[in-house]
């Protein structure tokens, strides 16, 4: 399993038919979001497996961070997939973007090319709809979610903990300390 | 709470319930005025706050259509949300940061001190500072300012800290966690603050000073308002005489009323209110009302602004604790040497990783976009807030087909910079830059404005009629009846937070009206 864990992240995406499923990584942060699952699934309803998996791949060159787990890259494919499902004109954008990166790559599969091909291809489509509606979707769906927030440091609501004043929020150490003057102590 | 019938013309209409609305309606009932107050959004509380930044923002932000135009990055990035404003019981009180400064001196005679500049409408304030003090510190103690009235400073967070070091090794001295109208220890009935860091979402604590839960529940306990939420206004109604007698709604079920008035005063920020008055327009005032001087919508200011973030090698967790966690005050001076006229502040902003992904730079993507958020723990940001210029064609129209929900003309907001902005803007963004660098950034980023939440000068108030819509107590000059009590007031923006001195502006707005009341003057 291990050995497994080490290969490309992208041999871990399995489709079954309307189901876009892959496993985490182990060393990833987001066991405590995930646990005790370790495999994600997506059902699909509007767009085909192949449409749903390059666009994945699509986000991944969009917004390329390279530890970031495709269990998030998913939820944007999830939100696409629902707004396709909602307006054929989202659906037919979305499977034509497909055909269109598929159209410059050999063997008309661009998710067969290797990566640098793949990002070749993938700017030279940065002013069509295509791109700009995944981008636009990304920069919400990638963000806001608890899986981002473990893989990011982000710790969301504090409400519900007492806030951070006796949970860190003067916890930096590498500085100095401002004066009381400057910044009086805390209430107690 | 008081129920006023739609008839009764002897009340005064405050239309908003924001830091101006919100003030002025408890400052006339505690004089015995009768008042009813019409919000256009719903109301909210500090239980239902959400410590979650797009749900809060769904909740409590106005999302009614806006279009913009002129050369503004925010017009580009937000085509219909040039503003970051709430629409809900309490206003933009609810979202504010808290930063409560007085304007200065030489900024009340900003024409006089700066000179006449090419392409700016500038002008000097009909009031001074002097004529506000007393009621900044009526403000101040009624909302509880820290370092006023002997209140402590607030502590300051890890993202305060990294400023704070910065500011030391650029040779800044004035540089603290600020005057806050956020409790560092209880006062008035509310508790202190608890560094949840959500000040942008609506305080969950109660701790940060909204009109939502001081101003409208001690007006609600005089037994003289009557709180109307979910009413938005559509059009201010005038008698034959050219006196302003009553408002038309929309109720929350979309019903159209009327409500009869004696005084009618608008506070719906500085789009809705110029919004307000041109969709009022009739035969008697075809341009819209209170507008003789065609300045109503002109005059837009939005301050200088944008941010400064850096990555640092080690964490420093920004969002822990308050987003206005300390302020740099060296550079709000005038000092012209620098190539500007007018200052600017220097104040610690953060985001939640929502929305440093949609704010950071708008419209980008790719590594160095990634990067950046891959260090969003040991990531440190400042905000720069800095007088702009007024100009005559930066304004509020309305959309000549776009309508809203109730069929009334979407406003729509022209804003381009005047060079001097662009000036000021590039001076801060280069000591932001340096204050980072100097303490070990790795990278820095300059971020453009977000949309605007300092929304001012529409309505200004000048001292002779061809100059502004309104005198020195907000009074219109056409119509006497007829008050702006939000900061479209503004004269000029000053370098300064608004709020505190909307609030000010509204204690003194409202000794005036009673008074014209009491003597049937209006």
């Amino acid at each position: 399993m291990m050995n497994k864990q080490k290969e490309s992240k992208r041999t871990f995406i399995k489709l079954s038919a309307g189901i876009l499923t892959g496993t985490l990584i182990a060393t990833s942060g987001l066991f405590s979001v995930m646990a005790p699952a370790r495999k994600w699934s997506l059902s699909l309803t509007a767009l085909p497996d192949n449409v749903a998996e390059a666009i994945l791949m699509v986000t991944r060159h969009i917004f390329p961070h390279k530890k970031l787990e495709d269990a998030v890259y998913a939820l944007v494919v999830k939100d696409l997939d629902n707004a396709a499902s909602k307006d054929p004109a989202m659906k037919k954008l979305l499977i034509d973007g497909v055909a269109m990166i598929n159209k410059k790559a050999n063997n008309n599969n661009w998710l067969s090319e290797n990566y640098q091909d793949q990002n070749t291809i993938i700017l030279s489509i940065v002013n069509s709809d295509f791109f700009e509606k995944i981008r636009g979707t990304s920069i919400v769906s990638l963000y806001n979610n608890d899986m981002a927030w473990a893989h990011f440091g982000y710790e969301g609501a504090s409400y519900e903990k007492g806030g951070y004043l006796n949970r860190g929020f003067q916890d930096l150490t590498w500085l100095p300390e401002p004066p009381h003057n400057i910044s009086p102590p805390k209430y107690k | 709470m008081k129920n006023i019938n739609l008839n009764d013309r002897n009340t005064v209409v405050i239309i908003g319930s924001g830091a101006g609305g919100g003030t002025l309606a408890n400052e006339l009932c505690q004089q015995g005025v009768k008042v009813v107050l019409l919000e256009a959004g719903k109301k909210q509380s500090t239980k239902t706050f959400v410590n979650d930044e797009w749900k809060s923002f769904s909740q409590l932000a106005w999302l009614d259509n806006r279009s913009t135009s002129g050369g503004w990055r925010v017009g580009k990035d937000f085509p219909n949300l040039p503003a970051w404003i709430c629409k809900t019981v309490g206003g933009t009180t609810t979202h504010w940061a808290g930063a409560s400064l007085r304007i200065q001196a030489h900024e009340f005679k900003a024409l006089s001190t700066y000179g006449s500049i090419k392409g700016a409408n500038l002008l000097d304030w009909p009031i001074t500072l002097d004529d506000l003090d007393p009621y900044y510190d009526l403000a101040e103690n009624k909302m509880g300012v820290t370092r006023t009235n002997g209140i402590p400073g607030l502590p300051g967070n890890n993202n305060f800290k990294v400023m704070y070091s910065g500011a030391k090794k650029l040779g800044y001295k004035k540089c603290n966690t600020g005057r806050m109208a956020i409790n560092s220890q209880p006062r008035d009935g509310r508790g202190s603050c608890q560094q949840l860091g959500f000040c942008f979402q609506g305080c969950k604590m109660g701790a940060k000073w909204s009109t939502l839960y001081t101003e409208i529940p001690a007006a609600m306990a005089t037994g003289n308002l009557e709180l109307r939420a979910g009413c938005h206004v559509m059009k201010i109604k005038h008698n034959d005489k050219g006196l302003a007698d009553g408002v038309l709604y929309a109720d929350e079920h979309g019903r159209k009323k009327l409500q009869k008035a004696r005084v009618v005063c608008v506070a719906g920020n500085s789009i809705e209110t110029p919004r307000l008055l041109l969709n009022s327009a009739t035969k008697m005032f075809p341009n819209g009302l209170a507008n003789s001087s065609d300045q109503v919508g002109r005059n837009y200011m939005r301050h200088t602004t944008g941010s400064v973030y850096a990555t640092f090698d080690k964490p420093v967790r920004m969002w822990r604790g308050t987003a206005m966690a300390g302020i740099i005050q060296d550079e709000a001076k005038h000092d012209p040497s620098r190539g500007f006229v007018g200052g600017y502040e220097l104040e610690t902003v953060s985001l939640g990783l929502p929305f440093m992904a949609a704010f950071f730079n708008p419209g980008s993507w790719g590594e160095k976009f990634t990067n950046a958020l891959d260090n969003y723990e040991n990531m440190a940001g400042l905000w720069i807030v800095g007088e702009d210029l007024p100009q005559e064609s930066n304004r509020i129209t309305l959309h000549p087909s776009d309508k809203d929900q109730h069929g009334l003309p979407v406003p729509n907001v022209h804003f381009d910079d005047h060079p001097n902005d662009k000036k000021m803007r590039e001076h801060a963004f280069e000591q932001g830059t340096k204050l980072y660098q100097a303490v070990g950034a790795k990278d820095t980023y300059r971020v453009p404005p977000y949309p605007s939440t300092h929304n001012l000068g529409t309505c200004r108030m000048s001292l002779y009629p061809k100059d502004g819509v309104c005198n020195k107590h907000g009074q219109s000059h056409d119509i006497k009846n007829l008050f702006i009590s939000d900061g479209s007031q503004f004269t000029t923006s000053a370098a300064e937070n608004p709020t505190l001195t909307i609030v000010a502006l509204a204690i003194r707005q409202a000794k005036f009206i009673a008074n014209q009341l009491s003597t049937k003057i209006i």
